[in-house]
């Protein structure tokens, strides 16, 4: 019996399932994220010390999840590559660089704009701050590696390498806050001993949190949609110049 | 609706969530697009994953 994994191997076969999903997770996205704007906006109280600028945290917490998780997702692609030769790992991990990439830009833009309010300055270089930029030059360098190579094989197994090199970086992230001395708060959804947070904010966090992975995952499917049929155009091109080049070749050649 | 003093920095995060997710959404909106043009305008010369020619000039 084959695994989902086997089954989606076959690109024509992914590119059949994804078309079918991509609709219904599309049309759950924005369900999902218009609910969680409306309960942001109307429904949830401000914060008994940060006052309305609380609802910056429901747009913020689920990027810098999301940045995580696009980075996640990479890794665990480029392990399928290098080990198991999954034929869309690298579809996988090519696709879900930009996303993870526009996420983390995300994550450093919106926390900038929190913190100038809440600590008096968009920016201080303390370990979780600077360490989720070193996850976006990550993103940047993953992307920057594999266009400057021309054959694509190369190009697959080198990124690969480095993003698995680079998975270093996720640890830090999470733990930076209680390694070092930072600015920014410690963890206070996912922590032993349960949220810290009022249910009242938690709600639309975590609803803002689904949708926007949902979000993250329509994107990702569409992205890999287009990277397969990237490499069919480019498949075919090849095909039609290597003909074009035989019908060339004097016949005393032959 | 009322975000107290703090609304400019409120607004400027959720503008900027939806400036880079529509430009996100909308690339590769245009490369899938794109893909598909090329992908239609090779299939429609004929070519093949093989190299064999266009059955124009595949016919004796």
């Amino acid at each position: 019996m084959q695994t989902i994994t086997q089954k989606l191997a076959n690109p024509t076969r992914f590119m059949e399932l994804s078309g079918k999903l991509l609709p219904w997770l599309a049309a759950a996205a924005a369900l999902t994220l218009g609910y969680a704007m409306y309960l942001a906006f109307f429904v949830a109280p401000p914060d008994y010390q940060q006052g309305e600028t609380v609802k910056i945290m429901f747009i913020h917490v689920p990027a810098a999840w999301l940045a995580m998780m696009g980075y996640s997702i990479i890794a665990l692609s480029s392990f399928g590559l290098l080990v198991f030769r999954h034929p869309l790992a690298d579809v996988s991990a090519k696709a879900a660089a930009p996303i993870g990439a526009a996420f983390t830009l995300l994550a450093l833009i919106t926390g900038s704009l929190w913190g100038k309010p809440m600590w008096g300055t968009y920016w201080v270089w303390d370990a979780r701050l600077t360490s989720v930029l070193i996850l976006f030059f990550l993103y940047l360098g993953l992307m920057a590696l594999r266009s400057s190579l021309e054959d694509e094989a190369t190009a697959a197994k080198l990124t690969a390498v480095l993003a698995l090199v680079g998975v270093v970086i996720l640890p830090i992230i999470k733990f930076s806050v209680d390694w070092w001395n930072t600015l920014h708060q410690p963890a206070s959804v996912l922590k032993m001993g349960g949220s810290t947070i009022h249910p009242d904010l938690l709600r639309p966090l975590l609803i803002s949190a689904i949708g926007f992975t949902i979000l993250f995952l329509v994107l990702h499917l569409k992205g890999m949609r287009n990277e397969i049929l990237r490499r069919r155009v480019k498949a075919l091109t090849m095909a039609e110049v290597e003909r074009a080049a035989r019908g060339h070749v004097p016949a005393a050649a032959e | 609706m009322d975000l107290g003093p703090h609304a400019a920095f409120i607004w400027a995060s959720y503008a900027a969530e939806t400036i880079v997710l529509a430009t996100l959404i909308g690339w590769l909106l245009y490369d899938g697009s794109r893909q598909k043009q090329q992908l239609a305008d090779l299939e429609r010369r004929g070519v093949t994953r093989r190299g064999a020619s266009s059955p124009a000039k595949d016919t004796p």
